[in-house]
């Protein structure tokens, strides 16, 4: 019988980490469909940066209420996760409660996991009432329906269940309660079992425990298909974050080639291409699909836990237009799943499908309403960059399609004659000194 | 009123082989927007006041190039900086000063790794350190118990993480700083980042520069201080929308200082 069970364990860890594995691994193949971009620099600052950020919830807590229940959730979370390596060994081995012999430490320590479990759950609790009673604005944009609303609650009811069966097994483990240490929370739920048969005990401490390291293993896997994915992505984000001022935008490589070319009074314009630029595609000039943008811009979108704090500071979306940060993000994800699903299903080859993120899911009405103001990249606690995509994305609209709006092409056309966005002689450039 | 106004170009300095202590970068706004003019000429009565050794570009200016990059034409972006790199390089330029913080963000940032490196301030640090080195007093004059409130701009507040230099300059006016519900790191837009000065904006419920205009006006503030020529159109417009302009003033920090002084 405990062998079985023990076999049944080891099966269950099997498939569990290794469809994890699986998951990972394309994660990664798809992450690496970006361009290349080069993040070698000052490993130092990104350390720093992926300690206070990532770490130490750095920016979480500009936003107290959130910020502190999350700091909960989340040092619950990475803790009481020690005690599911005493799991995993009683599980493989068919012992019970193997860390024991560490007496009263060991009391010490699930003590802290159960007070930890507690504060978990009602944290968890108040996230729910947030979303669904108290209804806080960013959780209700128009983004937020069907999936992305479900996957919020999802993720909730798994911690409640998961902190819920913790408990359960230790409440009704009479050996534990017996050792009157560590029992801190769980001897209050005791009494609840009063009344029941040794053996029915036993079948709920057992069951509570099974359904707890089974839980574990369905939410380690649930992650690739959800938001909760920033649990580990948040930290390769900051650390591959952007050490540069905000204000600035990266000179494109291939556009700067051109225009020295241009500026070069020796270039021969008559010159014949050289000889490996043949099978060279030509360079496309910014985004209209997610394999034009950088790896990095792709871990932003798998990145993204839809908070909302960007589309909340974000002065286009406060003032109703239909730019949302939080949905470049989500669509640029989604897209990118779109297209690692049609490589699986074409041998490791993407295969047309007719489709790209401009247009299909991002449209330009939301693009061209961005002040590049910057506020939903200050605003995210992982160091995510909407902005970026968003004028990756106008570069390829303006250069390859020439379809900005009318305005904005007389204000280009203005630069490019006379120097300034408006149509101005540059030679009066002075003349305000003698108005 | 222009007689007292003191401004050589660079070219006139190089004729008399001399260079100056820094080249004030007027920009697009400065050079032609008639309200943003008046910034300019503000700014040219400090420097002026202080007695500092500076040149403008005049004809050899061009715009910088930063609402055709943020429109997304790099290739037009490119194609105006390298063209300034080339006149500020022949001219051997080490330090440059604007009261723009688009051209202050793209001169600072987007220039050096296409050839022009530079030692870049916004006009407040500028100001800011010619107070700190005495070299300009500041008295409250009119503005002494006048609330204040300042504008963020962008690209020198977030963009840059500039959001002191103004704000100690408005407090040497003996004036009573006040902030806006969203300021520093939070502060709101005024809506004409990105390229949006240049083009109506998309269909929503409100304007953005209504909205941070309705921010500045919730702390009940005399005047509307700015940074930025664009974002003084944006709050000025804001102010007139909201049949405010009896009441609120907005005026840019240079303006402030060379009227405390009386220029």
């Amino acid at each position: 019988m405990t062998l079985l069970s023990n076999v049944l364990f080891a099966i269950a860890l099997i498939i569990g980490v290794g469809f994890f594995i699986k998951n990972i691994k394309k994660l990664r193949r798809n992450i690496k469909l970006g361009n290349d971009i080069d993040v070698s620099d000052n490993k130092k600052q990104r350390f720093k940066n992926m300690a206070l950020i990532a770490l130490g919830q750095s920016k979480m807590v500009r936003r107290p209420v959130s910020g502190i229940l999350h700091i909960i959730v989340y040092v619950g979370f990475v803790i009481i996760n020690i005690e599911v390596l005493e799991i995993i060994i009683d599980g493989i081995f068919g012992s019970h409660r193997i860390f024991k012999f560490l007496g009263t430490f060991y009391g010490v320590l699930i003590g802290a996991f159960e007070v930890l479990a507690a504060l978990v759950f009602i944290a968890v609790v108040v996230f729910w009432l947030r979303r669904n009673i108290i209804k806080v604005k960013r959780f209700w944009k128009s983004e937020m329906t069907s999936w992305p609303k479900n996957d919020g609650n999802y993720i909730l009811y798994f911690e409640m269940v998961l902190m819920s069966l913790f408990l359960i097994m230790n409440a009704t483990d009479i050996s534990f309660q017996d050792m009157q240490s560590g029992n801190i929370i769980s001897q209050y739920l005791t009494p609840l079992f009063s009344g029941l048969s040794l053996t029915t005990l036993h079948i709920i401490e057992r069951s509570a425990w099974w359904l707890h390291i089974l839980g574990i293993l369905v939410f380690l896997n649930y992650l690739y298909y959800s938001k909760h994915l920033h649990i580990l992505l948040a930290f390769p984000n900051t650390y591959y974050g952007s050490l540069k001022p905000k204000g600035q935008i990266n000179n494109l490589k291939s556009v700067t080639n051109e225009v020295m070319l241009m500026m070069d009074p020796n270039a021969d314009p008559f010159a014949a291409p050289a000889e490996e630029s043949d099978n060279d595609v030509p360079a496309k000039f910014g985004a209209s699909d997610v394999q034009d943008l950088t790896w990095l811009q792709l871990l932003n979108a798998y990145t993204c836990t839809e908070c909302g704090r960007c589309t909340s500071e974000c002065p286009a979306n406060q003032t109703g237009k239909k730019l949302s940060p939080r949905k470049i993000m989500m669509d640029t994800r989604d897209r990118l799943e779109e297209v690692g699903k049609n490589i699986d299903a074409n041998k490791g080859v993407f295969k047309d499908d007719g489709k790209q993120l401009l247009g299909d899911y991002i449209t330009s009405e939301e693009l061209w309403a961005c002040t590049s103001c910057n506020a939903c990249v200050e605003a995210c606690p992982v160091s995510i960059d909407p902005l970026s995509i968003i004028m990756e994305m106008r570069r390829y609209m303006v250069m390859e399609e020439s379809s900005a709006p009318a305005e904005l092409n007389n204000m280009m056309t203005n630069i490019e004659n006379n120097g300034a966005p408006w149509p101005y002689n540059q030679m009066d450039r002075l003349n305000w000194k003698d108005q | 009123m222009s007689e007292t106004l003191k401004v050589p170009t660079m070219a006139e300095y190089i004729a008399q082989g001399k260079s100056p202590e820094v080249l004030f970068w007027v920009g697009c706004a400065g050079s032609f927007d008639d309200r943003a003019k008046k910034i300019t000429k503000a700014f040219v009565k400090l420097l002026n006041k202080a007695n500092i050794d500076f040149a403008v570009l005049g004809a050899e200016e061009s715009c910088t190039g930063d609402p055709a990059k943020r429109a997304g034409n790099e290739f037009l972006f490119q194609m105006q900086a390298v063209t300034n790199i080339e006149v500020l390089n022949a001219y051997d330029i080490k330090k440059i000063v604007t009261a723009c913080p688009h051209c202050f963000n793209t001169l600072k940032n987007e220039y050096p790794s296409l050839g022009g490196s530079y030692e870049v301030v916004h006009h407040t640090q500028f100001l800011k350190n010619l107070l700190d080195e005495g070299r300009l007093s500041i008295q409250g004059g009119q503005f002494k118990g006048k609330r204040i409130t300042f504008h963020d701009p962008c690209y020198l507040g977030r963009a840059n993480n500039v959001y002191e230099a103004p704000r100690q300059l408005i407090k040497k006016l003996d004036a009573e700083l006040v902030e806006m519900k969203n300021c520093r790191k939070k502060g709101l837009c005024c809506g004409a980042g990105g390229a949006q000065m240049f083009k109506e904006p998309e269909k929503g419920t409100k304007d953005v520069n209504v909205e941070r205009t309705e921010q500045a006006i919730d702390v009940k503030p005399d005047i509307i201080a700015a940074g930025c020529p664009f974002c003084n159109t944006m709050m000025t417009d804001g102010v007139k929308a909201k049949e405010k302009e009896n009441t609120v003033e907005v005026l840019d920090i240079a303006e402030l200082i060379a009227k405390a002084e009386d220029l």
